[in-house]
């Protein structure tokens, strides 16, 4: 069962390439309506990237919308998964089963497009 | 078609007909014979402003109220606040209802920029929100308005498509009655985005279009699987009761009921050509006449009538401001202000231009379910044929005399004339509709003109069928009496000069017989001389006979004395004179 995972990584290690120059903790929540195949997809690629581009400043929060309906609507999730980026801000949000790595890392602003 | 009730009742004729759910939209229950079909989804489409939003939570709002099924409303576009400050503008209190779990409303807001796709994805968010909010309400119905939002909002349009698909068949099946708004952007299609291909139960498309600056709002069932339906073009209005579509005349049911009861006229004399007692209660008079011929100032008599017997009465006055009226009809000594004052009047002043024609119904319906008149005018109807054709006018005012006549009120309906037209020609088509039609016209006689009436019509009583002249005096309207002479009716100047001539022959005539009566007089006294003189002459005959009679009596006695005379003288010889006889006559002539 995918509950709330907490990944830390040492700190020694820190990444050169990406922009990002604070070293903010990311919070991130992944949005999944069951385990199928699209939300398993979704939250393995979620933690190659993580592991690859934000070693030790993330947290990822696994929410199944069939436990808990009534987060959809709080957190305006129509489609799944999706991967909303509460910290740092602002808010952004990431549909799809994150197969497109160039994208995600655009959409988490980790990556200048193109 | 199959009485719903009926259908949901008997479970026989459950399979063969289509199952209805009763939307509580006045008229489109009867347009779909018993509402849209239950436990499938309904595309209403419409362009922007086109009453959409308002049709589902209509709704949604008479099926948790009326219908004991609660209802899930999902918007894609309003917020819930918007939502409820809408609904509380037409009646609705959705707060209320959704604190009575009644209903549940969900707002889906997303944000484009939010958005980055990154792969597959499914709209199983919102399906596991549909979910939750049905089973919190225990929900029968459901609205989405406007799903096509999320086209503008989620990437990858093939997967929206396949995936809305999926929600209406998973709503199909968990038998939930839906309707799906759309937004139509262009004639030649329904939605925006073809979602009617995913809809095939039935398909409502409504239409807001502007002719001649002039905003009408329409409503046609385009479809309606397996279910025969009116296939026309309804139009419909938006008032504080929700939707209501305006029904063609033919769905009216005629069974008003019909009292005996007659009020007055509030003029004696029009009372008397109504055989004695005025219209009919609850019936409907058009009043019709060029400008000037005074049908308001019939229509203020009837009113001032009204608000003496102490009834309440609405008037509907299109052309004048309320305080126009009250002054002018003040000029032929109705005084309407204390009525007005007491409560018992009540003026309703708007020009119909500045609505649409469904508008001016709207109003109508509103003022008198709130006031609950006895009387109603309408002053003039002619000014909604500005803002309409004919054809509509006609149907608002069989719709609006329809509702008058439920509710057993009596309505003056006036209506202006062209000079020149053909009267009843113009107006055959409205007429029909009315009960009583009393016509105003001016009389041109003699370089004047004058005010005449009659009774066109008038069904169920005995009226007369008189073209009377009236006055507009400072005590009111003044019906005179009928000039029915050789020449046709008289009215004016021309009736007064020709009641002058009948007066002059008349006098002429007078003088005739007086003259005969004089002359027999005359003749009388010269009959009564000539007797006089013909006795007098008798009388001188008579005399004159009487004294010869006389002489000759006294001649006979003296010879009878001279005889015995004789005979006494001539003793001796007596006996012979009595021998010879004459003797004595001898004597005599001697």
């Amino acid at each position: 069962m995918m509950a709330a995972k907490k990944t830390s990584s040492p700190r020694s290690r820190l990444p050169k390439k990406p922009v990002m120059q604070t070293p903010e903790k990311w919070e991130l929540r992944l949005y999944v309506a069951g385990q199928t195949q699209k939300s398993l997809r979704a939250f393995a690629n979620l933690n190659v990237l993580c592991e690859k581009h934000l070693q030790g400043r993330y947290r990822i929060e696994v929410i199944d919308l069939l436990e808990h309906p009534h987060l959809a609507r709080g957190a305006q999730i129509v489609a799944v998964p999706t991967l909303v980026v509460n910290l740092p801000e602002p808010v952004r949000k990431i549909i799809g089963d994150l197969s497109d790595t160039e994208r995600v890392l655009v959409g988490l602003a980790l990556q200048q497009v193109g | 078609m199959t009485q719903p009730k009926k259908v949901r009742s008997s479970s026989k004729s459950l399979k063969e007909s289509l199952k209805k759910s009763l939307t509580g939209i006045h008229g489109l229950d009867e347009i779909t014979g018993g509402g849209l079909p239950t436990g499938r989804p309904t595309l209403v489409s419409g362009g922007a402003g086109s009453g959409k939003t308002l049709f589902g939570l209509g709704f949604l709002v008479r099926g948790a109220t009326q219908y004991n099924e609660p209802g899930v409303f999902i918007s894609f576009e309003e917020t819930l606040p918007d939502l409820s400050k809408n609904a509380a503008s037409l009646g609705f209190d959705l707060d209320q209802l959704v604190k009575d779990k009644l209903l549940f409303l969900d707002h889906v807001h997303i944000t484009r920029s939010e958005f980055a796709e990154t792969g597959e994805y499914d709209l199983d968010g919102l399906f596991i929100r549909i979910a939750d909010a049905v089973q919190q309400v225990g929900a029968k119905r459901i609205v989405l308005d406007t799903i096509e939002a999320l086209f503008g909002q989620l990437p990858n349009p093939t997967i929206l498509r396949s995936e809305i698909r999926r929600l209406f068949d998973w709503l199909k099946a968990k038998g939930l009655t839906t309707v799906i708004t759309a937004e139509r952007d262009r004639p030649d299609k329904l939605t925006r985005h073809g979602i009617e291909e995913f809809v095939s139960d039935c398909v409502i498309v409504l239409d807001h279009r502007i002719r001649e600056e002039i905003s009408t709002r329409r409503l046609r069932v385009v479809k309606y699987r397996g279910s025969t339906h009116g296939q026309n073009e309804y139009p419909f209005l938006i008032d504080d009761k929700g939707i209501s579509v305006l029904l063609p005349i033919s769905t009216l049911r005629l069974n008003h009921a019909a009292p005996d009861a007659r009020i007055s006229t509030g003029i004696e004399r029009l009372d008397g050509m109504m055989g004695g007692h005025g219209f009919y209660r609850g019936s409907s008079i058009l009043l019709s006449g060029t400008a000037g011929t005074g049908k308001t100032s019939v229509a203020a008599h009837f009113v001032d009538a009204a608000c003496r017997r102490g009834e309440r009465c609405m008037f509907f006055a299109f052309e004048e401001s309320p305080l126009q009226v009250v002054r002018n009809v003040r000029s032929i000594g109705i005084d309407l202000q204390p009525w007005i004052d007491k409560g018992l009047l009540r003026f309703v002043a708007a020009r119909p231009t500045h609505g649409g024609i469904e508008d001016v119904l709207l109003v109508t319906h509103k003022s008198i379910s709130v006031f609950k008149p006895t009387v109603v005018v309408v002053d003039p109807i002619t000014n909604l044929l500005m803002v309409s054709t004919l054809h509509e006018v006609r149907s608002m005012l069989t719709r609006l005399i329809d509702f008058l006549k439920t509710q057993g009120i009596t309505a003056m309906f006036t209506s202006l004339t062209a000079p020149k037209s053909s009267l009843e020609a113009n107006e055959a088509d409205v007429s029909s509709l009315m009960d009583t039609w009393i016509l105003l016209k001016t009389v041109e006689v003699g370089g004047e003109r004058n005010r005449a009436l009659y009774v066109l019509k008038s069904r169920g009583m005995d009226h007369s069928n008189q073209i009377r002249e009236f006055l507009l005096t400072n005590e009111g309207l003044r019906l005179l009496d009928v000039y029915l002479g050789s020449e046709g009716v008289l009215t004016g100047a021309a009736r007064v000069s020709q009641e002058g001539r009948e007066k002059a022959a008349g006098t002429l005539r007078q003088q005739q017989l007086e003259g005969r009566r004089r002359e027999l007089d005359r003749k009388r006294q010269i009959f009564e001389a000539r007797m006089t003189m013909l006795r007098a002459e008798f009388e001188v005959d008579e005399e004159i006979i009487q004294q010869s009679i006389a002489e000759s009596t006294l001649l006979d006695e003296e010879l009878l004395q001279d005889r015995g005379q004789m005979r006494r003288s001539r003793e001796a010889d007596a006996t012979a004179y009595k021998q010879q006889g004459r003797a004595p006559a001898a004597r005599k002539r001697r």
